[in-house]
């Protein structure tokens, strides 16, 4: 075993522990403090597949832009959910069936999947990739539409959640 | 002014009058009849100006006054409307002009202005009096206004706007609208008190009983016009090329000429407006009117209208004659005027009623003027018409004074008495000494007193016209209607004024108001006077003193010839005693009239005392002969059998199919085709959507269950159809 | 070197744990937490085929961009309905939020 499996299984443990309190703490501030320890794991792991740009990203904009949200969210609304009633419904053992139904599904088709177990990338060049990326996103021949979308669908978000969020009583 | 802004004013002023009272003054008596005594005094001295222009302007008949607008196009001619002044028309806007001031003027006093309102009286009925409350205490009951007072004036003013329009008109045409314009009116003022059901039955009889002439004129006006061209009376009726074509072509109808068939058509006009026979019967009930006014108005003014259409169209009835043998036309009138003078003189023998006597006096007068226009005697007929309308005019309104007094008495007495009923009157000449003497005096004018009344003058020439035109049944006639007049006449004032009171009413009627009286004064003054313009120049003694005005002054209108007068004393002495004979014999049966006495000629007469009383039976024969198939015609006939049977069957039928068709496209195809199929498709849409809301509870994560369940068998089927199958790698 | 298979495994328990709390916690916030959870798996599990299968073509990586816009995109505007929600109910418990129910 060499090192980076150790550190590839050190840190998808501590990740899935973190996602696991997510879902489980009762104080729902927890859980988004739980919530910034995944992503920063899921960050980690990114980096270990050689996808240095995503993870910087991933830090950026998961861990600095939409955990931070979710705080806000919670601390705007914890005077009603209080964290002494129950935070999951009546029905989450039939959760768990579903979910642990899921994997094993998932599971099932990958073990019928011949390339499940390959170990071999092909070579990178980091730099390179950066700059091919970027000429990719903005390339006529290439991403330019589906960029261009995301953007509008960024707009289009940021308007609609000003104007779903926007006090009723104020003008 | 010009003659042209005179003449328009003549009728304009009481139209502007009508329209003001209409619109604004009506509801402030006061106003409404200064308004309507203003219209009329602005006729009235434009008339006058207009009269006296005209007997001062030398050969004004060659030359008359005249002003003319073109009106309609016809093709490639005018239809001309304007006025003419010739000496006929002078003369009747005279004695129009001084009547209907008279009467205006009369009015207020008639209608109580002034007196309070009454306690019970509502529009459409006369004023029943009011209670006055004295200082002293107790009460006494009083005359009280007229309910619709402006109303009254408003309709006057119109029909003094007719009047007025018809007299000054050049053509047949627009006399022929104030004609009709007087018949609305005549129709709204018999019915003035419309509460009444006499009354609105009188109006109604009154305008389809002329409505029966009108139409019968309107198709001479018509032929008149398709013969001529025109309807001008000078060009129609004064041209002496146009009537002897219209006398020596053949009408095809009956023999007549074309001329003496148009003359008959036009005259029958005239038997429907001055209430000739057999058209008479509306005129004695048109009395239901506002007691003598209306009365009045029917007697001396619109009736005049027909005698003056009658004189309008001589020339056209008498085309082709020549002094001798009458025109056809010219018998027919002569027989129809002399007629009904005597037929309605003998009416009036019996009536009790102090307005019907005169109503059947004035058809009776008519009738002379149209048996005199019959036997040639146009200028005597006109004469006749001016100081017919004078007298005329002053006995209804001293019959309205009479009346009034008569009604002050029975407001006192309490009585339960009829105050138009003579029988009940008596003695009143001490009551109502003013009312008594121009009553005598127009009485007596009516009855042709010798030498000093007009009507002497005008009878004694119609007289002397029938007697030396050698139509002897004619004068035979006139002169026995004549003695009948003097003795009804008499009669009337001896049952009214002389003797004593024979009801308590009578003991306490008093005198009329000033202006009521002043107007009786005036028309006395006329009914004397108005006969001096006439004189003939042979009577004895006094022809010559005075010239005989009157017959150069109308004479030469019409036709050119000398008229025939009688060279013998015979018409003379006739009517001398005739009149003098009547009124004796009226003085002498009637003075000693008890209270409760019989009328004394109801035991010598015996039966044709009955059959005058009822006037021959002339309303109940035109009811069964005319209107009772009339109504039948409308009743079983039109609206039974045609429009409900037939027409009523057909629309039904029509209506039925339709319904049927429709109850088959309804229950065939409608209901299970349209119906079925929309309940159906909404139907299914509903239980499928009850169903199918078991999904939507609003729950978010049972959303992602279903979702995730959707997710799970998608990719079980791409599974199995692409992986298993070896599809993708 | 790590297997893919590593990736793979550990993208599915991400995101079964992810499911999990979708579909059990009565908090919207929570539950929004629980669709990051599952995104990022996602995203794991493109850039683990991008890696093993596809580099150094960058195909992979305008997905995972695209992902993360979305991504980002569904957090604001579902913050967003929350926070309104919140003012206009005075609740986050998304089992309350029923308005929709047929």
């Amino acid at each position: 075993m060499t090192g980076l499996q150790i550190a590839f299984l050190a840190i998808a443990a501590v990740t899935l522990a973190s996602a696991v309190l997510v879902v489980s703490s009762r104080k729902i501030m927890h859980a988004a403090l739980w919530l910034v320890l995944a992503l920063g794991g899921i960050a980690a792991l990114f980096a270990t597949l050689e996808a240095s740009f995503f993870a910087a990203v991933q830090v950026m904009v998961y861990i600095g832009a939409i955990a931070i949200l979710i705080i806000f969210s919670v601390m705007l609304t914890r005077r009603v959910m209080e964290d002494t009633g129950p935070q999951n419904t009546r029905y989450w053992p039939a959760a768990l069936v579903v979910s642990l139904g899921v994997f094993g599904g998932i599971l099932f088709l990958f073990l019928q999947w011949p390339g499940f177990s390959v170990e071999s990338r092909p070579g990178l060049e980091q730099g390179d990739l950066l700059v091919r990326f970027g000429q990719a996103l903005v390339s006529p021949d290439e991403f330019v539409v589906p960029f261009e979308v995301a953007s509008i669908l960024l707009v289009a978000a940021m308007i609609g959640a000003m104007i779903i969020a926007r006090d009723p009583s104020r003008k | 002014m010009t003659f042209e802004t005179l003449v328009w004013l003549i009728p304009l002023a009481p139209l502007v009058a009508f329209g003001l009272i209409v619109l604004f003054t009506h509801p402030r008596r006061g106003l409404s009849h200064w308004t309507a005594l203003v219209g009329a005094g602005v006729s009235f001295l434009a008339s006058m100006i207009l009269f006296v222009r005209a007997i001062t302007t030398e050969g004004l008949a060659e030359n008359p006054m005249q002003v003319a607008l073109n009106w309609l196009p016809t093709g490639n001619t005018w239809l001309k409307i304007g006025a003419l002044i010739d000496p006929v028309s002078a003369v009747t806007l005279f004695f129009v002009a001084w009547t209907v001031l008279m009467i205006f003027i009369y009015s207020v006093g008639y209608h109580n202005f002034g007196q309070p309102v009454g306690d019970h009286d509502q529009p459409g009925l006369p004023p029943h009096g009011a209670t006055l409350r004295e200082k002293k205490g107790g009460s006494r009951r009083v005359p009280s206004v007229e309910p619709m007072y402006s109303r009254f004036f408003a309709l006057i003013s119109l029909f003094a706007f007719a009047m007025f329009f018809l007299v000054i008109s050049d053509n047949l045409l627009s006399l022929y609208i104030g004609w009709e314009i007087m018949g609305f009116c005549s129709y709204m003022l018999i019915g003035f008190w419309y509460g009444k059901k006499s009354a609105r039955d009188a109006a109604v009889k009154a305008f389809l009983t002329t409505r029966v002439g009108d139409v019968f004129m309107l198709l001479g006006i018509v032929g008149l016009y398709s013969a001529t061209g025109t309807l001008n009376y000078r060009a129609a009726l004064g041209d002496p090329a146009v009537l002897e074509r219209l006398a020596t072509t053949d009408s095809g109808v009956l023999g007549l000429s074309l001329a003496g068939l148009l003359g008959i058509l036009l005259f029958i006009g005239t038997i429907g407006k001055s209430a000739q026979f057999p058209l008479h019967i509306w005129l004695p009930d048109a009395m239901e009117g506002p007691t003598p006014v209306s009365a009045m108005i029917h007697a001396a003014t619109m009736v005049s209208a027909g005698v003056y259409l009658s004189i309008r169209i001589f020339p056209l009835v008498s085309a082709g004659w020549d002094g001798g043998t009458l025109t056809q036309a010219m018998q027919v009138m002569a027989f129809i005027g002399a007629f009904t003078a005597l037929f309605s003189a003998t009416i009036a023998l019996v009536q009790p009623d102090i307005k019907r006597v005169l109503a059947y006096s004035t058809i009776s007068q008519l009738g002379y003027m149209i048996a005199a226009l019959g036997v040639g005697a146009y200028v005597a007929a006109t004469f006749h018409l001016v100081t017919h309308a004078f007298f005329k005019a002053l006995l209804f309104l001293g019959s309205g004074s009479v009346i009034h007094g008569m009604e002050h008495g029975v407001l006192h007495s309490r009585e339960e008495i009829d105050p138009q009923n003579m029988f009940h009157m008596g003695g009143l000449r001490k009551k109502m000494p003013f009312t008594f003497w121009t009553f005598l005096i127009g009485g007596f004018a009516l009855s042709g007193f010798p030498l000093v009344t007009a009507g002497f003058w005008s009878k004694d020439e119609i007289l002397s016209g029938a007697f030396g035109g050698g139509n002897l049944a004619v004068f035979i006639t006139l002169a026995l209607a004549a003695l009948l007049t003097a003795f009804y006449t008499m009669r009337q004032i001896t049952l009214t004024f002389l003797g004593e009171p024979r009801s308590k009413a009578a003991e306490h009627a008093h005198e009329s108001r000033p202006v009521m009286i002043v107007p009786l004064i005036v028309l006395a003054f006329f009914a004397v006077t108005a006969g001096w313009a006439g004189i003939p120049q042979k009577f004895p003694l006094l022809g010559g003193i005075i010239p005989n005005w009157f017959d150069e002054f109308v004479g030469s209108t019409l036709r050119g010839e000398a008229l025939h007068t009688a060279e013998s004393y015979l018409p003379l002495i006739t009517s001398l005693v005739v009149s003098l004979g009547g009124l004796y014999l009226g003085w002498r049966v009637y003075r000693g009239v008890q209270k409760g006495h019989p009328d004394p000629l109801e035991k010598p007469l015996g039966f044709l005392y009955r059959v005058f009383y009822y006037k021959y039976g002339i309303d109940e024969l035109y009811q069964a002969v005319l209107v009772k198939p009339a109504v039948w015609l409308a009743e079983v006939f039109t609206y039974r059998i045609l429009d409900r049977l037939i027409l009523d069957g057909i629309v039904d039928g029509i209506g039925k199919g339709a319904v049927w068709l429709g109850m088959v496209v309804r229950n065939y195809f409608d209901k299970p085709v349209v119906n079925g199929g929309g309940d159906g498709l909404s139907r299914g849409v509903r239980r499928s959507s009850e169903v199918l809301r078991l999904l939507q509870n609003g729950r978010v994560q049972y959303y992602m269950v279903l979702t995730l369940t959707m997710v799970v068998l998608a990719g079980a089927l791409i599974t199995v159809l692409f992986i298993q199958s070896g599809r993708l790698p | 070197m790590i297997p893919l298979g590593w990736y793979l495994i550990f993208s599915a328990l991400l995101f079964c744990v992810g499911l999990f709390g979708v579909l059990s916690r009565r908090n919207a916030i929570a539950i929004l937490m629980g669709v990051e959870l599952m995104l990022n798996a996602v995203n794991v599990n493109l850039l683990a085929f991008w890696r093993y299968l596809w580099a150094p073509k960058v195909d992979g990586q305008v997905f995972v961009a695209i992902v993360l816009v979305a991504a980002a995109a569904e957090v604001v505007v579902g913050l967003g309905l929350i926070i309104s929600a919140y003012r206009r109910r005075n609740t986050v418990v998304a089992d309350e939020m029923d308005m929709l129910k047929g």
